[in-house]
């Protein structure tokens, strides 16, 4: 690794004068995108801004028909905090491995928005609300693809809140090696409409309006047989095709569906 | 930079640069050499160490980011001559062949018996292992090692 400055701020607000200080800097939370992305060279940032010494970005608590979780928040938490919903607990369950959920956050998944990352299509799909230090965001303009979100340069994420659905569940297909999504569907059931995301099909996470539709229509796995993405706009890649993932990401709505009924 | 770290229960300060890795660290600059680098890139497991009684990969840890951490290695699990009761497992259920992994799968272990006690069944301990890599013993003995281990232990925490 190329060798860097390394802050460690007590507040957001120092937080971010270290990032502006000059100079190329990134922000640090779990490390686990990172820190590997830096020992490549993808990213050599002069100043890393270590984030774990800022109080008050951890914890889950429930506010109203949202469930507010600090960015910093483990995904070793989220699986197995009682507070958290059962399908977010599931699927941060099924991120990396149980080493890398002792270390990877919520926030720094959602700030990096890889396209095949499990936690943006919980955000989607849960009608999120991304709280940064700038402001905050609806979960549909949050997400703009590949890598790439609302967020500015230095901004961070605080907590985002989750929409409590009637009903949910996600499903993934999931990478045998590097357990990231080959294809995952979350699909949430609110009073006022279904949502559904998918994630690691294309270049960043979606929302599947066909699936939404036939699901307002009926809450059925029935409603949804058959149901496929166009491959159009989808990844092919050594491990799927663009038409195998439009067949698959049916496939795991279907399972979805069948879980959140 | 200056990190205050508890390894294996010897308080310190160590002068580390801000790039240095945790299993850097105990490596090449306290020759811990116990935990190992088999993939460097968060996916083998061979690095785990415990911080603070809970497994992490310590290749993808700055150990300047851990100041007032306990940190506890494969070197700190034996009591003198006397082995902690889930290395004596993998020694009496054979669930080591070379041997690389083996360091990264005892505090993977131990992980498992904190997560889930002594009574861990082999689908769970099996489940939990996905992040650590074994390319000898097929898995079976490691899992049959973990969980006597596991009993042995009798819910007592880490280390």
């Amino acid at each position: 690794m190329r060798e860097f400055a390394l802050e460690r701020p007590a507040t957001l607000a120092a937080a971010t004068a270290a990032f502006n200080a000059g100079g190329e800097a990134a922000l640090l939370a779990g490390g686990h995108t990172l820190l590997p992305a830096m020992k490549s060279r993808l990213r050599m940032p002069d100043t890393l801004v270590d984030l774990s010494q800022v109080a008050g970005l951890t914890g889950i608590t429930k506010d109203g028909d949202r469930l507010w979780i600090g960015a910093m928040t483990l995904h070793a938490t989220v699986a197995t905090d009682a507070t958290a919903l059962p399908a977010l607990a599931q699927l941060a369950s099924g991120i990396g491995d149980q080493q890398v959920r002792n270390r990877g956050t919520l926030g720094g998944s959602v700030a990096n928005n890889d396209p095949a990352a499990d936690y943006p299509a919980a955000v989607l799909a849960l009608d999120g609300v991304v709280e940064t230090t700038a402001g905050s965001y609806k979960a549909d303009d949050f997400f703009q693809g590949m890598f790439a979100t609302a967020l500015a340069d230095g901004e961070i994420i605080t907590r985002i809140g989750f929409r409590i659905p009637a009903k949910a569940a996600y499903a993934k297909f999931r990478h045998p090696a590097s357990r990231y999504a080959v294809v995952g569907v979350f699909v949430a059931k609110f009073a006022d409409g279904v949502r559904v995301a998918v994630t690691g099909a294309g270049p960043g996470v979606f929302r599947w309006e066909a699936a939404e539709a036939a699901l307002n229509g009926a809450f059925t796995v029935a409603a949804v047989n058959g149901l496929v993405l166009d491959a159009d706009d989808l990844n092919s890649d050594i491990h799927a095709s663009a038409d195998y993932r439009a067949s698959l990401a049916g496939v795991m709505l279907g399972r979805a569906v069948a879980a959140a009924v | 930079m200056q990190t205050k770290l508890t390894i294996n229960g010897v308080a310190g300060t160590h002068d580390v640069s801000p790039a240095t890795l945790l299993v850097e660290l105990l490596r090449d600059g306290l020759s811990l050499t116990g935990t190992h680098i088999g993939c460097d890139t968060s996916q083998c497991g061979a690095c785990n160490v415990l911080i603070d009684g809970v497994a992490v990969k310590s290749c993808t840890v700055l150990a300047a980011t851990l100041d007032g951490a306990k940190v506890t290695t494969i070197e700190g699990l034996a009591k003198g001559e006397e082995l902690h009761p889930m290395q004596a497992a993998f020694k009496d259920n054979h669930g080591l062949q070379c041997g690389f992994c083996t360091p990264g799968m005892v505090m993977a272990g131990l992980e498992i018996v904190r997560r889930h006690g002594p009574n861990v069944s082999a689908e769970t301990i099996a489940h939990d292992l996905e992040g650590n890599l074994c390319r000898c013993t097929g898995y079976q003995n490691i899992i049959a090692a973990i969980g006597a281990g596991a009993k042995a232990m009798g819910g007592k925490s880490n280390a």
